[in-house]
């Protein structure tokens, strides 16, 4: 287990370096940059030049790299070029609503799928499969953004019962108001993860139920309910880890286009801002944190798979790898 | 005579796409308390779907056919619901599958799995005395540290110590007859034996009756007290072991025997094999469905089907003791059959 424990650490390092130079270098080598917006139409050349030392612009991408890397080691991620303000405490001010956001739709997307994801495997090709799977099609189909869009009119516009951006009604702090804002993009966001997850549990239930062991169990006397909650549950979600650990960087990353159409104040409408201005510590900070997450994310996935299933436990040990 | 299963009439119809693939046609034995019955035959002969009628088990696009009778203690269990089922499986009669690894779940400690089968049906039991029983029920199965056995998963066992685990998991209710469907295929030789063995043992200990599915006329030799034959979901011959194998009369349960490698047998004898196919039983022939491949065949097999008639005094010179039964479906037992030939 150490051993692996090791191994995955450095895999994560070199990811991380290659990661964070090929994200830079495409920042640098993307027309326009942050001097735009300091340098105007009257300003003399060496007014220009001056502005672009002084944001560090005028030396060579990898000199820019070095520079930033050095510090991105010691846990300064830089300022804003934008509003010369630190990076970090402005992530962290935004965590928590992003969090909240993406947690709260995949816990959602996720208490819904798996007994709507078994109870469509188990009934495969009767009319309630027919109709759950119709629906999945759906969700994977419709554009959130879209759908985003037709909530926002139909529930905001038309029946005026829900806010349509922001997380807070300004002067009210409530919980209540929380949710109230929270539901449209919840949904929205849910509705994608969803039908994948419900595809997928799908599948893995078929697969399961086809398998002896139900066979056996069923020459137990083990009733029908009791062989999917004991017998295929388990199996069936197992799977679902690997997807989840992938999910994770989502978790915290937010949403770029569900944040932008709900006004939600999160990460990802951030990176989304800093995109538009070029504003590279942010998207270097927002891009590494992304993929941290993402890797470290695969990784507790692992981690729990050789806890949830037997199998692969005595491999780890074994061979250590 | 009481029996404890009767099967009468027995057919199973699989409804797939290129038609009704008939896999048992009208299938009629009996299984007396306590007593060993071999059902043999070649692959896709019906066994396993006639094993599957008994326990309920046989599934969709699967259906058996109205008229079918399975009459276990007298009661006809055919119609039963899917909660009469639930009740009748596992404590009336068990059933243990071929590949114990597949069988059993990956996932789930051995321990869970074998009590799982007490939950179904001993309510009354505390957690203790259930971990008690399946100990015991371990240990006389001959598993080495049955404790420790309790927690631990399918895959950290080798193969005949699943098949033992099977068992257990079979047993642990009592029930009155254990079908074993291919219980050694997987095994190696020596472990096949052991098997085979335990469960001759087992049944002496336990007083169960066995109904033995099985390809091979070789492991059922001093095993089964009954056997059956199949040939294309029909029984072709059916009677006491011994009869079968010293005067069998149905030239598909001659070419069975004369097909098992013989140890005894001096020389290069090349193995023996029985030439051609099964018919295609989504459209099986008028006559007997082994015409095609039998070295004996006359005009009235392709066209009539031959039926079940005692075979107690043929040429071979057999004769049934008391008790004993022996009966084969065949044009060659008709008398006119030997001034033709």
């Amino acid at each position: 287990m150490w051993k692996y424990f090791c191994k995955k650490t450095i895999q994560l390092m070199i990811v991380m370096i290659l990661i964070s130079f090929f994200s830079f270098a495409i920042i640098y080598f993307a027309p326009g940059d942050i001097s735009m917006m300091y340098i105007s139409q009257d300003m003399t050349e060496e007014q220009k030049a001056n502005v672009m030392a002084e944001l560090g612009l005028d030396k060579s991408m990898l000199e820019q790299y070095i520079a930033w890397a050095g510090r991105a080691v010691h846990g300064d991620l830089g300022v804003s070029l934008a509003n010369k303000a630190s990076v970090l405490p402005q992530i962290a001010k935004r965590l928590p609503s992003t969090i909240l956001l993406m947690g709260c739709s995949f816990l959602l997307s996720l208490i819904l799928a798996i007994p709507l994801g078994l109870w469509s495997g188990y009934h495969k090709n009767t009319w309630i499969d027919n109709l759950i799977s119709s629906v999945t099609y759906m969700g994977m189909s419709i554009p959130s953004f879209w759908f985003g869009m037709l909530l926002i009119i139909l529930f905001s516009g038309i029946f005026h019962i829900l806010p349509s951006s922001g997380m807070h009604t300004v002067g009210d702090n409530s919980v209540l108001d929380t949710v109230k804002h929270m539901i449209m993009p919840c949904i929205t966001l849910s509705m994608g993860n969803l039908a994948v997850y419900i595809r997928y549990i799908r599948a893995n239930t078929i697969g399961q139920l086809s398998e002896e062991y139900v066979l056996t169990a069923e020459a137990k006397g083990t009733s029908k309910g009791k062989i999917l909650r004991n017998h295929v549950l388990k199996n069936t979600l197992l799977p679902i880890i690997t997807l989840v650990g992938m999910n994770l960087a989502s978790l915290v990353c937010g949403s770029f286009i569900i944040e932008s159409v709900f006004g939600w104040p999160g990460i990802g409408s951030f990176a989304m801002e800093a995109i538009g201005k070029r504003d590279y510590p942010i998207i270097m900070a927002y891009v590494m944190m992304s993929g941290l997450i993402l890797v470290i994310g695969n990784f507790i996935a692992d981690i729990l798979y050789a806890i949830a299933d037997p199998r692969i436990k005595r491999g780890g040990t074994e061979s250590g790898t | 005579m009481n029996h404890l299963l009767e099967i009468k009439h027995l057919t199973v119809s699989y409804f797939t796409l290129s038609g009704e693939v008939q896999a048992v046609r009208d299938v009629s034995f009996d299984v007396r308390p306590c007593r060993t019955v071999a059902l043999v035959g070649e692959s896709g002969c019906g066994k396993s779907v006639t094993a599957k009628s008994i326990m309920g088990l046989v599934k969709k696009p699967g259906k058996i056919r109205k008229g079918s009778e399975i009459i276990f203690e007298g009661t006809d269990i055919a119609g039963f619901s899917e909660k009469e089922w639930n009740r009748f499986r596992g404590k009336q009669c068990s059933m243990i599958f071929q590949d114990a690894l597949v069988s059993l779940n990956p996932t789930m400690k051995i321990g869970k799995q074998i009590i799982e089968n007490l939950d179904n049906h001993e309510t009354g039991l505390s957690a203790g005395e259930k971990r008690q029983m399946a100990i015991d029920v371990l240990k006389m199965t001959e598993i080495p540290d049955a404790e420790a056995c309790l927690n631990k998963y399918p895959h950290e066992l080798s193969g005949g110590m699943r098949q033992r685990v099977m068992i257990a998991m079979a047993l642990i209710t009592n029930p009155k007859l254990l079908i074993a469907d291919e219980p050694t295929t997987s095994l190696d030789v020596t472990i096949q034996n052991q098997i085979l063995r335990l469960m001759k043992n087992l049944q002496k200990k336990l007083g169960m009756a066995i109904l033995l599915i099985t390809h091979d006329l070789g492991i059922v030799a001093d095993l089964a007290d009954e056997i059956v034959v199949m040939y294309a979901g029909k029984i072709v011959e059916k009677g006491a072991c011994r009869e079968i194998f010293y005067h069998p009369v149905h030239p598909y349960t001659q070419a069975l025997l004369s097909s098992v490698p013989r140890l005894d047998e001096r020389g290069k004898q090349k193995l023996r094999t029985i030439e051609g196919n099964i018919p295609d039983m989504t459209n099986p022939p008028d006559g007997c469905a082994f015409c095609d491949r039998c070295p004996y065949a006359m005009n009235i097999c392709a066209q009539y089907m031959p039926v079940m008639k005692p075979a107690e005094k043929h040429e071979n010179g057999g004769n049934c003791k008391a008790g004993e039964f022996h009966e084969a479906a065949c044009w060659l037992m008709d008398k006119r059959a030997g001034e033709k030939v």
